[in-house]
């Protein structure tokens, strides 16, 4: 269930492409869980998937499991009919908990556009488009 | 190591030209061109047989309708052009990146007098339909790849989108509010009103901003620039040239290309700015001008959003209190202490997408401005276009640096 007063996204979704590098992105919801790639020698996320590890430049980066936790970074409830019968809908931009310089542009749903905070406690959830499950987030439950 | 030769000032404008500017004008891109450059090169006082270089932004092929503009083996053919050195292309810093290729293709000696030119029909383009957002046209739009795939699913298709983020933290972080904001919007408007040109010249007050309708928080309306057709050129030259111009040139004193953040919309290290934050940084490390001695600024307002920022990076207020700076309007008017965005900017005087920033800028060194000339004519112009990972910025003299 979405907020009373907001849609969980556009009325169409645009779907990426997938490719070898971010097939794992796209279709981790599959089990339900959020998935970015780790660098095994400097163990940090790199976001948008890379050939080698932004940071330390090693080149052993494979997908590792995160919490699906994450901040809002800062928001904005769109109402222009970019995508024809789209409802307004809230664009969010999060912050994930296990590194604070890994964002995503999400949807967040299940919240009235009273209570959207900058800072408030997110969680993912995925919405299945075709062979994409796209991750959303929605209010963790002290945040609702 | 020495400090760096500022080659940049090896390079003036001396000339510029500008087509009609409207909705929905039913012209051709290539037409609007024409016109723009050969006022550019008369201005120059120049004939096409001067001009050795040809560059513009965005090129050929790129982005929605009306967006690109002619290419320049287009500009090139029409007008016969016999070249030195070319160029065209959207990856750089900013709209202005043709201009500052320009500079330093005459500071190298690959050309002597390059016509620079940005042409926008995105009016005629969109015709009677609504502005379509960056992949956003519904059925048939093929699966996203590159930055896009990041954004386009979740229904962010605009940079409107991508920059409410920067005005919502902004909020968050310094308590701006629409009220301020509304101020970039108002003075456009009250600017417009006495250029002839601009798309939109009746009053505007804070009622009608407050009362228009949203695009997407906290950006209404009135946030957004106003697709037109038109065409700006400028005449880049070798600064020796400067004696001989009919017209005052305009000295470029420095410019301002770096980006050290990460390149992108969502993932930019500090989202209550972008990399003008970085652009304006190294403008400011290229001359001994400081942010007190500009007298005019021109800065890119393709969202509200972005004037506010590029205000405060390029020193013009404190970091952070853009709104508290323009708040009244005062400050900015055409009278105040820095008039702002003097022609109407792209909000209301259209979105001839950073070209007419340094029109204007020239218009104002020159004081040619007419009804909306700012007293002096002012000494030092800082230009600033672009939003997001593409910004760049140069300050113009009327004398040499």
């Amino acid at each position: 269930m979405s907020g009373p007063d907001l849609a969980r996204g556009p009325s169409i979704r645009v779907l990426p492409r997938l490719d070898a590098t971010n097939s794992f992105f796209w279709t981790s919801g599959q089990d339900g869980r959020l998935r970015f790639l780790r660098c095994g020698a400097c163990h940090r996320l790199v976001h948008p998937p890379a050939p080698r590890c932004s940071y330390c430049l090693h080149d052993a980066l494979a997908p590792d499991v995160v919490s699906g936790h994450a901040t809002l970074h800062s928001f904005t409830v769109n109402h222009q009919q970019w995508i024809p019968g789209s409802d307004p809908y809230v664009i969010g931009l999060v912050t994930i908990a296990e590194q604070d310089d890994v964002r995503l542009t999400t949807n967040v749903v299940d919240c009235d556009a009273d209570h959207l905070r900058v800072g408030m406690a997110l969680e993912v959830v995925f919405e299945q488009a075709e062979d994409v499950w796209l991750p959303l987030f929605r209010p963790r439950p002290e945040a609702r | 190591m020495s400090p760096p030769e500022l080659l940049e000032r090896r390079a003036v404008i001396s000339g510029v030209g500008q087509s009609a500017v409207g909705r929905r004008l039913g012209r051709s891109d290539l037409d609007l061109t024409v016109d723009a450059c050969l006022q550019a090169v008369a201005d120059a006082g120049l004939t096409r047989d001067d001009i050795d270089g040809l560059a513009t932004f965005p090129g050929a092929g790129v982005g929605t309708g009306g967006f690109a503009g002619p290419s320049s083996p287009e500009v090139q053919d029409a007008l016969r052009l016999k070249l030195t050195w070319h160029d065209g292309g959207l990856e750089g810093p900013g709209q202005l990146r043709a201009v500052f290729a320009a500079c330093l293709a005459v500071a190298a000696g690959l050309a002597r007098h390059v016509l620079v030119y940005r042409t926008v029909t995105e009016s005629s383009a969109q015709g009677a339909g609504h502005r379509p957002g960056i992949g956003g046209g519904g059925r048939g739009v093929p699966r996203m790849a590159g930055f896009l795939q990041w954004t386009i699913p979740y229904g962010a298709v605009s940079a409107a989108n991508w920059l409410a983020w920067i005005a919502q933290r902004r909020m968050f972080e310094f308590g701006l509010t629409r009220q301020q904001l509304a101020q970039i919007a108002l003075n456009a408007r009250k600017n417009a009103a006495r250029n002839p040109k601009a798309i939109y010249r009746d009053p505007m007050s804070m009622e009608d901003y407050l009362a228009a309708r949203m695009i997407t928080t906290p950006l209404c309306l009135y946030d957004c620039d106003a697709p037109c057709d038109g065409s700006t050129a400028v005449v880049v030259s070798h600064a020796d040239y400067a004696p001989d111009t009919p017209r005052p040139a305009l000295h470029v004193n420095a410019i301002g290309t770096a980006i050290q953040g990460r390149p992108s919309w969502d993932q930019f290290d500090d989202m209550t700015t972008f990399s003008a934050r970085d652009a304006a940084a190294s403008m400011w490390a290229r001359t001994d001008l400081r942010p007190t001695d500009v007298q005019v600024a021109e800065l890119y307002d393709g969202f509200s959003i972005l004037t506010m920022v590029w205000l405060e990076e390029l020193g013009l207020c404190p970091r952070g209190e853009s709104g508290p700076f323009v708040e009244g309007g005062g400050r900015i008017a055409l009278d105040g202490a820095l008039p702002l965005n003097t022609s109407g900017g792209q909000l209301s005087a259209g979105r001839l997408h950073g070209f007419g920033m340094l029109h204007e800028a020239c218009v104002q060194l020159r004081g040619d401005g007419g009804d909306r000339q700012v007293a002096g004519p002012p000494e030092v112009a800082a230009v600033a276009a672009g939003g997001g990972p593409i910004a760049g910025c140069k300050l113009l003299t009327p004398g040499a640096p």
